[in-house]
């Protein structure tokens, strides 16, 4: 369908006093930015602590989101359900985060605050995001950084026994916490030690190696989930007072990602087609510091952190045909790019800036490496300024890494490094209460839409996780099931959740059945080939039309030639990556749509046809100043658009610009 | 390349299982060991055989999902390396490569290459943690900690939890594993308030699931983030301590 049908179909629904949709209330506190969280907490009901034991939650997933929150709802006294894909709740992807976590503690006296750090992170968001959800966040990073250091995880230190700090993309101050090169590992383990504590004391139960298939919506709330055990394939119901679904992004919708092979849309896709709305699935981040792909069977991507960018110089040779080892390319000889655009933030612009400049160099033929698809990153100059132990400490264990992977040392030869998709800002759609368009539906980190715009700032996911966990579902989730108190589970066997029950086996069995030539994993790279070609880096109205064409004749495809051996009463793995791919296919066509009705660029996501003169994403403000949340209509049918518009009161929107 | 692999097939934990033998071509230098895998299981799907089961997720090495016996060695011949981190130019052209699931009774098998690691949880769940509910957190620079013991205990913290430690080890021991989390938290000052209990009600959850340490130092050459085995000295000499620090407890409450 062209926007022009989107457009119309938007007609229908009512307009709220702002312009916004009126299915769509954000619940924003009122008054003064610096208070409404604080207004908001005093309002929110409570619930007594000997009520909390009679209160049932289900948590899907066990990242930084969801461990976190699972582990603090545990301990208030509620009772709580954990399920995640890996075999141990310790082995989310937020594990694989590696330079760190922003907080404005302002330990480096040099400007920081809780209001810098908002406003950074709008402005890094492309004025994208809703104000009153981001100051939040930027007032809960603080907290965070004390929790953390209570449970014991490991950051960086000064001699004297103080918390060190370093810079990231996107940030005049030094705000970043980190724990060498592994900080997801450190916050993820100590969250999950909070909740395995919990499990131990028989406040969470704990469901490793189960998969969402569906979400149990009934009389208008969410009341329970639909799992599989992927060791014996039974498929069973769980019924709660609420759900929350903390599940991370769907960056591997382009298959190759910096993402766990296992990371998928699944959860977040049942539920959007239980009926919460989906919120601007278009924007996706593309992190500027990966390795390269090295050849075809190429299964994932890896990341080399952001935090490389400031030692790291980038530069390509200023000649297309140079092809000396790069130690051999003299100085003026080298087109150091970024430092040559961007002198204010030079290798520290935010990411999408980044990744552009580096597409825009490789496609122009500058690119090294033998696929000739990638840019330097070199360390020769830090490494004689500071040393080679200095680099080393900062820097040593992703050194290491990539020598594992290229074969290449990179304290002799630059790092080659190019964009991957690493990261989605869009997700479902949520309240200022983390609950989405269906009752009782709560969505935290990475899973939902709501505070980094259309382009997130790097060491700000950690943050969002664990905000969201430890600091605001507990007090919002309160409010939410404190107006349930005496309201009974709906029983496992209620018709209702048979129901949907029976449809998640028969989707099953149907994956089982098709008997074609293809594997699933066929399919997924297929699909990963579209969304990239057409609603990547760079996306033209021309390109993503022909996604929305080529995405369905895939999924007929996939439904008559999908071969998946093996039966559903064990453990399939090939069957577990089916259904995935299956909810990939769908979501992606919602993803291109969703890209082409934005006609502007913004962040991450760069329409070709809305750029400056200097080739920078240019808003239309006046126009699409507004987050898209598309409702599911079923099956066959297009999604209809809801818009809520975005107020600037605080931060007022220019022209990004990092020169 | 060309590479023929002998692996490890077992229905599920009730059966028996076997080794297979497959041939592969056109292995190249720069896949990774288990993008091979994932080759030979596209090559297996089309002529209509099951894949072979084996568990990955992050693929770089942090995760703690990955780890096979690859010729006999945890995670294969590469030091320091994680099964999915190794790369097939660490092997010659023709290599005879054969792939097995972590041997240990403490880990059966759930599928070929996947077995339940569940029992490492539960030495996490008996003490390996600080205690610090939500919201009651100090100010974090109330706490120095010197950076010589906070690089300790980061060099301890940097385990991944794959179970190399307990595959290789000829008594299926996980006292690495369990020393690293000890050593992690018990060094830092915020970890002292539960230092002498949490050693001991880890030590003895360790020996209920796992095999007993007789040194034979498999594990810290195995371990692909080589942690040191001096952290199991560590908590010998902490497990020690706290039946003397316990025993006056006792003596003190009369």
């Amino acid at each position: 369908m062209t926007t022009e049908t989107v457009h119309q179909t938007i007609s229908g629904n009512g307009i709220g006093q702002n312009g916004s949709s009126s299915r769509l209330n954000a619940r924003i506190p009122a008054g003064p930015i610096e208070s409404k969280w604080d207004t908001h907490k005093f309002n929110m009901k409570l619930v007594a602590p000997h009520n909390r034991r009679r209160f049932e939650i289900i948590i899907i997933g066990t990242g930084l989101a969801g461990a976190a929150a699972a582990a603090t709802l545990g301990e208030a006294g509620y009772n709580v359900k954990t399920f995640c894909y890996q075999d141990s709740p310790r082995r989310a992807h937020s594990i694989a985060a590696q330079g760190g976590i922003n907080a404005a503690k302002n330990y480096r006296n040099d400007g920081d605050s809780v209001m810098r750090l908002f406003y950074d992170t709008i402005k890094g968001g492309d004025y994208r995001s809703r104000e009153g959800n981001v100051y939040r966040l930027a007032q809960e990073s603080v907290n965070i950084i004390d929790q953390c250091v209570a449970q014991g995880v490991p950051f960086a230190r000064e001699y004297g026994g103080l918390l060190d700090n370093r810079s990231f993309g996107g940030a005049q101050v030094s705000r970043t916490f980190y724990a060498r090169g592994q900080t997801g590992q450190q916050l993820l383990l100590g969250a999950y030690q909070a909740l395995a504590r919990q499990i131990a004391l028989g406040t969470v139960q704990s469901y490793p190696r189960h998969e969402l298939l569906d979400v149990i919506v009934h009389e208008g709330r969410a009341v329970g989930v639909v799992v599989r055990n992927m060791i014996t394939g039974e498929i069973a119901s769980h019924t709660a007072h609420a759900v929350v679904l903390a599940t991370g992004g769907y960056g591997n919708v382009f298959y190759l990602s910096t993402n766990a092979k296992g990371c998928n849309v699944t959860a977040i896709w049942r539920a959007h087609k239980r009926g919460a709305f989906m919120a601007n699935p278009c924007f996706t981040q593309i992190h500027p510091t990966c390795i390269p792909a090295s050849d075809e069977f190429q299964s994932k991507l890896t990341l080399m952190s952001e935090s490389l960018r400031n030692d790291g110089r980038i530069w390509v040779p200023l000649d297309p045909t140079d092809s000396r080892s790069p130690d051999r390319i003299p100085e003026p000889e080298r087109d150091y790019y970024l430092e040559r655009i961007y002198p204010a933030f030079g290798n520290l612009v935010p990411r999408d800036v980044a990744s552009r400049a580096a597409k825009r160099m490789v496609d122009g033929g500058r690119g090294v490496g033998p696929l000739k698809n990638g840019v330097y990153l070199d360390f020769s100059d830090a490494t004689a300024r500071l040393g080679r132990n200095v680099i080393e400490e900062r820097y040593g264990n992703l050194f290491e890494m990539y020598e594992r992977i290229t074969g290449e040392n990179p304290y002799y030869t630059p790092m080659r490094i190019y964009p991957a998709s690493h990261y989605t800002m869009g997700g479902l759609w949520v309240d200022y209460n983390l609950m989405s368009t269906v009752p009782g539906l709560f969505v935290a980190g990475e899973a939902n839409f709501s505070d980094h715009g259309a382009n997130r700032l790097g060491a700000s996911a950690l943050m969002q996780g664990l905000a969201d966990g430890y600091f605001v579902l507990p007090y919002t989730l309160a409010d939410f099931l404190a107006g349930n108190l005496g309201q009974k589970v709906v029983p496992v066997d209620h018709p209702a959740v048979k129901k949907v029950e029976a449809e998640a086996r028969d989707r099953t069995k149907q994956l089982l059945s098709i008997n074609g030539t293809k594997s699933p994993e066929w399919y997924h790279r297929a699909l990963g080939k579209i969304v990239w070609d057409y609603c990547g880096m760079g996306r033209d109205a021309q390109g993503l039309q022909k996604a929305l064409s080529e995405i369905p004749a895939l999924r007929e495809d996939f439904y008559r030639d999908l071969r998946v051996l093996g039966d559903g009463d064990e453990m399939n793995q090939s069957l577990e990556k089916a259904g995935r791919v299956a909810d990939f296919i769908e979501f992606a066509e919602l993803m291109c749509r969703d890209a082409l009705q934005r006609e502007e660029s913004c962040g991450g996501h760069f329409r070709t046809e809305h750029q400056t003169e200097d080739n920078e994403a240019k808003r239309d403000d006046d126009n699409y100043a507004f987050v898209a949340a598309w409702e599911w209509q079923g099956q066959g049918k297009t999604q209809t658009l809801h818009k809520e518009v975005l107020d600037f009161e605080y931060v007022h929107p220019t022209q990004r610009s990092y020169k | 390349m060309r590479v023929h692999l002998k692996i490890w097939r077992q229905k599920n934990a009730r059966t028996e299982g076997a080794f297979a033998e497959y041939d592969l071509d056109n292995v190249s230098h720069e896949m990774s060991f288990l993008e091979m895998l994932d080759v030979l299981n596209e090559q297996l799907i089309s002529g209509g055989q099951e894949p072979v089961a084996f568990d990955s997720d992050c693929r770089e090495g942090i995760c703690g999902m990955c780890g096979v016996m690859i010729n006999g060695e945890a995670h294969g011949p590469q030091r320091g390396t994680a099964t999915c981190q190794l790369h097939m130019r660490k092997f010659s052209d023709g290599a005879h490569i054969t792939v097995e699931p972590w041997r240990s009774r403490s880990f059966p098998v759930n599928k070929d290459l996947s077995v339940d690691r569940s029992a490492l949880d539960r030495i996490i769940e008996a003490g390996g943690y600080i205690t610090a509910p939500t919201g009651s957190a100090p100010e974090a620079n109330l706490i120095p900690v010197p950076k010589e013991v906070s690089d300790a205990a980061f060099d301890a913290a940097a385990c991944i939890g794959c179970g190399a430690c307990v595959a290789a080890c000829p008594n299926g021991a996980a006292n690495l594993f369990t020393a690293a989390k000890i050593a992690h938290l018990n060094l830092l000052p915020q970890g002292q308030p539960e230092r002498w209990s949490r050693v001991v009600r880890m030590v003895e959850t360790m020996e209920d699931h796992f095999g007993s340490c007789t040194n034979y130092g498999e594990c810290q050459a195995a371990c692909p983030k080589e942690i040191s085995i001096d952290y199991i000295a560590y908590m010998n000499r902490d497990f020690v301590k706290a039946q003397l620090k316990n025993r006056r407890l006792i003596a003190q409450r009369g």
